[in-house]
């Protein structure tokens, strides 16, 4: 009974949804007022009847209802609890309902919430929010229905894929999602401007604070996901450059470059229509990644398990979402007037200068992710395009860019005085020069690009903290005063500050973790030793656990450094019988300094493991914590400003009057 | 000029699309990874007979200059598909007269020698790949692999997996005769 109320309600929604997408925006063509209000209430009953689906097929994981196949195939009755509720969008269908449940969630968040945009604007975005709703709903009706019937019930279910069944995992969907999918609202309202005709200030207003949500979670969410990929797979990588981690990379990238060319178009009228092209571009690629990840195009670790039939449903949605907006977009963008002019050297200029490094990093990694596909279309071999090539096209990009921002903020609109910049920050760069030295001094060897990278990262990190230390005038007036001033400072700059400083603190676990990273890879006994980056380790051999649906082999490894102990690590390989496959449970010891990190691989061959030798890998990764260190802050700063009061989603629009000092870049 | 470039994205958008609408051909599988030896020279190996097996080893000499096309099978006793594949193999070789080399992949070569006695010896040489060395020379992924070679030592044709069910003897047959139809082999 459950599911079919699930199932009906997804179908009431998708009503809701195609009136939705025609009401608001005719009613805003003719100025009728309850037309295009009408959009409020079928907002909020779109979300209130997905929300009912979702809770339909979350409670059929719980009980593991097995008449649902889709319980059947990505659940089990012994699963850990937690695993049963993240099972819910363990799938595609799942997920699918998941990403159209989020849809809904912002379309009544910008309903109940944007209170303060003009009637018509919000229409026509609600219009457009339910354009796409539409898409989805249909697609997860017709070719995913999650709530499909299986009679007889099996006895059991397939069990979840073991890898997923993990905490990071569970909540790495909805976080990434919700930043996605958060892009979708800045879409919507760009598409709207673009019907209108009309984008100006207060239009980026409203955008921005939408466009932070869903940067802040997208950035959480790849973290989370890097950090899964570092502590369960067992290399103690945590970036592959995969298609899939790719994608999701993609809209990160422009969405950063979205949210700083908003801010220009806000404060000084200008990049307009690239900021419209950004939005839609943004949302376009969370789309593509949608695609790619559910169509089986490219080879991935990740993928879903796919249907052609499928491919070609979202194709089509693409098709028309990308293809649409776009062709919009050629046809009213050439009418839309720039703003003020700025100088060669202003805060514009350095905020043009982001968005070009950004949209040609984002260019480079859309081409690096489909040239096997044109290849093998084109010229009809096979390739894959791994690290090598992403890493030597992409950091040379980023390291201007991180320069750039180490003086961006001290640059005022319009036009800038570049030789008192430079006298601030003379200081700074000197430490960054000698911060790189002394890594040189106390390391044997490694990349010189890892030497320069740390410069860079330490002048950024010091030019963030000396632009903010500037702005509250610490040391210059007496230190009560100087709090005083940083608490009335708008909280958005002091999130940039903290955001910004974050890049540098994750910088800083980029170039330690990949330049100056031990690794020994050991076939061993029990009894063995083995000394790595200033520890000794033993192996102690290997004993059976029994977990609640997996058999373990537990690895006990004693740690020790100068004879003193240190710790002990307990790396496990999982067998999960019902899946019928095995995961890596690494060990890790972490510190600021560095993770010493061990996992088991399975014995090198079938007999092998009778005689009790084992695959060891033990890692030592020099500053590694610094990554999640610093996306936390990434995340924190972006939560900061978005609690900030101008920026506050509901608020009447009020003039601002600026700061008596600088104009905090946001 | 605004114009032109405000139609850029969706050019842009329109050919990478075509792309994509191409690549959903239900027979494309983006997961097979052809070998990056195919058409290359056999690489450098040599390897040293099964202790106990009284066949030769196997070396890159011995499949450079052969009259016809020899298959190069890797295998282990402890890879549970093998057992089925040996049938297969068998079989090729007493009716098809295919010339088989084995290389025994990270296997004890007394288990390799029980394995031998209870299923029967196909092979005409057997290399023992006791650390995988030849292994990662031949860029194998995992066992059983086999490789179609042709008389100079080109690598014509590899298949992944076992070689057993209709399917794939059909289409390893096909590969080994249009191998054996090969005039001269491009090197």
């Amino acid at each position: 009974m459950i599911p079919e109320i699930g199932q009906f309600a997804l179908a009431l929604a998708l009503m809701i949804a195609v009136v939705q997408s025609i009401l608001p925006i005719l009613g805003a063509a003719h100025g009728n007022l309850l037309w295009m209000r009408s959009a409020r209430a079928s907002s909020v009953a779109q979300f209130v009847f997905i929300g009912i689906a979702f809770l339909a097929l979350m409670r059929s994981f719980i009980v593991s209802d097995f008449t649902v196949v889709n319980v059947v195939e990505n659940s089990h009755s012994l699963k850990p609890m937690l695993y049963k509720v993240a099972g819910t969008w363990g799938s595609h269908e799942g997920s699918l309902l998941l990403w159209v449940l989020i849809l809904a969630t912002f379309g009544a968040g910008v309903a109940l919430l944007g209170s303060n945009i003009p009637d018509a604007l919000k229409a026509r975005t609600l219009s457009v929010q339910a354009w796409i709703s539409t898409g989805f709903l249909s697609f997860l009706i017709l070719t995913s229905n999650p709530f499909e019937r299986v009679f007889p019930p099996p006895l059991d279910g397939n069990d979840l894929n073991p890898l997923l069944q993990d905490v990071g995992l569970a909540m790495h969907p909805p976080l990434l999602y919700f930043g996605y999918v958060g892009f979708s609202i800045v879409f919507s309202f760009a598409v709207a401007a673009l019907i209108e005709g009309r984008v100006d200030a207060a239009w980026a207003r409203w955008v921005r604070p939408w466009t932070l949500a869903a940067w802040m979670s997208l950035t959480a969410g790849i973290a989370l996901g890097s950090w899964w990929a570092y502590y369960e797979l067992g290399w103690g990588g945590w970036w592959f450059w995969d298609p899939v981690e790719n994608v999701s990379f993609m809209p990160w990238l422009l969405g950063t470059a979205l949210l700083h060319s908003a801010i220009v178009t806000e404060k000084r009228d200008a990049f307009k229509s690239w900021t419209i092209l950004l939005a839609i571009l943004t949302f376009s690629l969370s789309l593509l990644g949608t695609f790619i990840v559910r169509s089986g195009l490219l080879t991935s670790v990740h993928a879903f398990a796919v249907d052609p039939e499928r491919g070609l449903y979202i194709l089509g949605l693409l098709g028309v979402s990308i293809g649409g907006s776009l062709g919009l977009y050629a046809w009213r963008a050439p009418a839309m007037e720039g703003g003020g002019l700025f100088a060669p050297i202003s805060r514009e200029a350095g905020l043009l200068v982001n968005n070009l490094l950004l949209g040609a990093a984002t260019g480079t990694v859309l081409f690096g992710t489909l040239y096997p596909l044109f290849m093998e279309a084109v010229v009809g071999t096979k390739i894959s395009v791994g690290p090598p090539f992403f890493n030597a096209a992409f950091i040379p990009m980023m390291l201007p860019l991180v320069v750039v921002m180490g003086f961006g903020p001290f640059l005022s609109w319009k036009r800038a005085d570049l030789k008192g910049i430079f006298q601030r920050l003379r200081f700074v760069a000197v430490l960054a020069g000698l911060s790189g030295l002394a890594v040189w001094y106390l390391t044997e060897g490694g990349p010189v690009l890892a030497y320069l990278s740390v410069a860079i990262a330490v002048w950024l990190l010091l030019a963030t903290l000396r632009e903010w230390t500037t702005r509250i005038r610490l040391f210059e007036v007496p230190f009560g005063d100087a709090m005083r001033r940083a608490r009335n400072m708008p909280r958005s700059s002091h999130g940039m500050t903290l955001a910004h400083a974050g890049l540098a603190v994750a910088m800083l676990g980029f170039i330690g973790s990949s330049a100056w990273k031990s690794e020994e890879i050991v076939f061993v006994q029990p009894g063995a030793e083995i000394a790595i980056a200033g520890f000794d380790v033993r192996f102690d051999g290997v004993e059976r656990v029994q977990g609640p649906n997996y058999v373990a082999d537990r690895g006990t490894l004693t740690v020790t450094r100068d004879e003193e102990p240190v710790t002990i690590l307990f790396p496990e390989r999982r067998f999960y019988p019902v899946a019928q496959s095995s995961t890596t449970e690494s060990a890790i010891r972490s510190t600021l300094a560095g993770d010493l990190y061990a996992s088991l691989a399975e014995p090198a061959s079938e007999d092998t493991a009778a005689s009790g030798a084992w695959t060891l890998r033990i890692l030592y990764e020099p500053l590694v914590n610094f990554i999640w260190i610093g996306a936390a802050m990434l995340v924190l700063g972006g939560g900061l400003s978005l609690s900030d009061r101008r920026l506050r989603v509901g608020v009447p629009r009020r003039a601002i009057t600026p700061a008596a000092q600088a104009t905090p870049a946001e | 000029m605004t114009r032109i470039l405000a139609t850029l994205p969706i050019l842009i958008a329109l050919m990478v699309g075509g792309f994509f609408l191409w690549g959903l051909n239900p027979d494309r599988d983006p997961n097979a990874i052809p070998s990056v030896l195919i058409s290359q020279q056999v690489p450098e190996f040599d390897l040293a007979p099964v202790a106990g097996v009284n066949i030769p080893g196997l070396a890159r000499a011995d499949l450079t200059g052969n009259p016809g096309p020899v298959v190069v099978n890797v295998f282990a006793s402890w890879c549970v598909p093998c057992r089925a594949e040996h049938a297969v193999l068998t079989r090729m070789v007493e009716r098809n007269s295919v010339r088989l080399m084995g290389i025994n992949y990270k296997d004890k070569p007394e288990d390799a020698l029980a394995w031998l006695d209870e299923l029967g010896n196909p092979y005409e040489r057997i290399g023992s790949d006791l650390n995988g060395r030849a292994g990662i020379e031949w860029g194998i992924s995992g066992v059983p692999e086999t490789f179609i070679v042709s008389g100079a030592g080109t690598v014509l044709y590899r298949y992944v997996g076992p070689v057993v069910g209709p399917e794939a003897e059909a289409e390893f047959s096909t590969a080994l005769a249009e191998a054996r139809a090969a005039k001269a082999p491009r090197t």
